[in-house]
């Protein structure tokens, strides 16, 4: 018989549980009832009353470790917190949130209590086994596995299930657990927001736009225009909110010297060395669409390019729609339209 | 103050991101159709750890930097034969299979025995470095594990920077959600770093240092020890590619105006 524990953590708040925290709880709810498995939710957070409100109608037994030293995220105080909640639970099976917090910590959670583990889940199936579905190779292999070791910690993707909503009126009765820290060596000292005049990395944004290489390269008038790339590409983003992915060969030029727009770092990146985020629409302009990049819109939902290559690895069933345009000229009207929108 | 440390970069082989990848069954479970002859280069984010240790590496004289690197011999000498030119270091061989399938548990475990074996080896100096994340895998699990294994409380992951202080101490950037680094402090070494992509360019090929490094690399391949990867349990139910093929309409007859206009009407719809 299958027990479930859903690890949870509070967001930058500490007040509240992360969006990923609530998705883990969803997928915990829905396993749960699959198995007719006994529930248990874990929390960590600086304050953990108001996070249990939140997931106190999920019909779950609910734990938390609680405190200033769990206000931010360091590895050796969260492994202890992860390892507590799990020793109190004893579960079988645990789902938590690939989140930065956990993903620093879960694998040594689960060597400490003799577990396994698997990351980047994307889906938890089976008909009477337990079965999850993960991809290899940055994301052009998926895999379905299972695993007869207990307990098998899973990491689920943000974005893969719907956050949790409860009642606001139950009244959460969680049972505090006690963490013996162990020395503490490592102090965080804050966040640091890249170097750049605005944010340009939006995870809940509706729309990625990928700027690809092709805004620095020479255009019909034989010089290159990069500050004009910039400023249409920073345009269009204040304008529609959009969140800013680009190639890897747009971000390396400033290191090998060349013309590069100034507000692209190795964050931006998608694809094999970057990122794979999760929005529902995407916008490539002047990308040349090789596999590599193809791999960073994995989990983009409606996509469209604009590319002045007709024969763009795009146009063969990556996007929905490719215009074989200028970008510098749809750009500009784009963003006379965008603001005229308000 | 230059502190001596001695660093170990964990990093696979994997095949170069531009080979279409086709999966298979093997006896032994699940693999890539002809991995074995692909092209095959340093995992990225590993080949990031690699450049900053040895950068870390040079501004600590008396430092110490080692490869542990598993794999087929025969891949990690052909691997070899292209990062041995860019940066000096001593490679620690595990002759294995190749491949993000077999289990993480199982190869954290044969890495840490390799640098646990390591001759020398000063764990009050010592700092694991490998990429956050394997380009074949991709579980980010396997550093974790070995910092773990060798019992080092003090670990970071998507590292893009560090910085060391005269009292031994070092800041760290990680990235975290938002493109953000969350920045800590350490009290100093044994720490594991699991870095993405840093701030270092790829060094230019050095052939004066490649053939220094040469020298040990092979009789070090030669002396490789074989491990067998256990799967403890862990079952494929099936691996495929994706299937998903788009029906792309393709406008080459629009107008910079309608294009626009088509796009905001599309972003305009929930």
């Amino acid at each position: 018989m299958e027990s479930i524990l859903v690890l949870t953590h509070a967001d930058e708040s500490s007040t509240a549980l992360s969006k990923g925290s609530l998705e883990a709880v969803t997928a915990g709810k829905e396993l749960a009832a699959r198995l007719g498995a006994e529930l248990t939710i874990g929390i960590i957070a600086k304050h953990a009353s108001g996070a249990a409100k939140q997931v106190a109608s999920a019909g779950a037994k609910l734990l938390a470790v609680q405190g200033e030293e769990f206000a931010q995220a360091r590895f050796a105080s969260d492994a202890a917190a992860c390892e507590a909640l799990w020793r109190a639970a004893q579960a079988t099976i645990v789902l938590a949130p690939h989140s930065s917090r956990f993903a620093r910590v879960m694998a040594a959670v689960a060597y400490r209590v003799g577990g396994a583990i698997d990351t980047h889940v994307t889906a938890i199936g089976g008909a009477e086994d337990v079965e999850a579905t993960r991809w290899f190779y940055r994301q052009r292999v998926e895999a379905v596995l299972a695993r007869t070791a207990r307990p098998w910690f899973m990491l689920l993707d943000t974005g893969t299930h719907a956050p949790f909503e409860g009642a606001a009126d139950t009244q959460p009765d969680e049972i505090a657990i006690a963490v013996e820290l162990p020395e503490m060596r490592t102090k965080v000292t804050g966040m640091r927001s890249p170097e750049q005049s605005q944010q340009t990395i939006r995870p809940d944004a509706k729309l990625l736009f990928v700027a690809g290489a092709g805004w620095t390269k020479k255009q019909p008038d034989g010089q290159v225009h990069v500050e004009e790339a910039g400023k249409l590409i920073l345009d269009f983003l204040a304008g529609s909110g959009a969140s800013l992915g680009s190639s890897k060969s747009l971000v390396d030029q400033g290191g090998e010297g060349q013309s590069v727009l100034p507000f692209l770092t190795h964050l931006n990146q998608v694809g094999q060395t970057g990122s794979t985020p999760r929005h529902p629409k995407g916008l490539a302009t002047c990308c040349h669409g090789e596999e590599p990049h193809v791999v960073g819109w994995r989990f983009i939902g409606e996509r469209r390019a604009i590319s002045l290559d007709p024969n763009c690895g795009w146009s063969r069933g990556k996007a929905d729609v490719v215009y074989v345009a200028d970008a510098f000229k749809v750009m500009e009207r784009l963003n006379e339209r965008l603001g005229n929108r308000d | 103050m230059p502190h001596p440390l001695h660093i170990i970069v964990c990093a696979g082989i994997v095949p170069d991101p531009l080979q279409t990848l086709e999966p298979t069954t093997n006896p032994t479970g699940p693999g890539i159709k002809n991995e074995m002859v692909l092209p095959a280069v340093l995992d990225p984010w590993a080949a990031s750890a690699l450049y900053e240790a040895a950068n870390l590496a040079a501004k600590n004289p008396g430092s110490k930097l080692w490869l542990v690197s598993l794999g087929p011999k025969a891949k990690l000498q052909q691997v070899m034969m292209t990062i041995a030119q860019r940066v000096a270091f001593e490679l620690v061989p595990i002759d294995g299979p190749i491949g993000g399938f077999p289990d993480a548990q199982a190869t954290a475990a044969a890495l840490a025995e390799a640098i646990g074996a390591i001759p020398g080896l000063d764990r009050a100096r010592l700092l694991v470095f490998g990429g956050w994340e394997s380009a074949s895998r991709g579980a980010g699990v396997t550093l974790q594990l070995v910092g773990e294994r060798l019992g080092i409380t003090d670990q970071f992951q998507g590292v893009d920077q560090i910085a060391l202080r005269d009292d031994g101490s070092f800041e760290v950037l990680e990235r975290v959600e938002g493109g953000k680094h969350q920045v800590s402090v350490c009290a100093g070494a044994p720490a594991v770093l699991g870095w993405a992509t840093g701030n270092l360019a790829e060094p230019r090929n050095n052939p004066q240092i490649g053939m220094a490094n040469m020298r040990t690399i092979m009789p070090a391949l030669q002396r490789a020890k074989t491990v067998a990867l256990a799967a403890d349990g862990l079952r494929y139910v099936s691996v495929s590619l994706p299937k998903q093929q788009r029906t792309t309409r393709v406008e080459k007859n629009m107008t910079p105006d309608e294009i626009a206009a088509e796009i905001v009407g599309w972003l305009n719809n929930e």
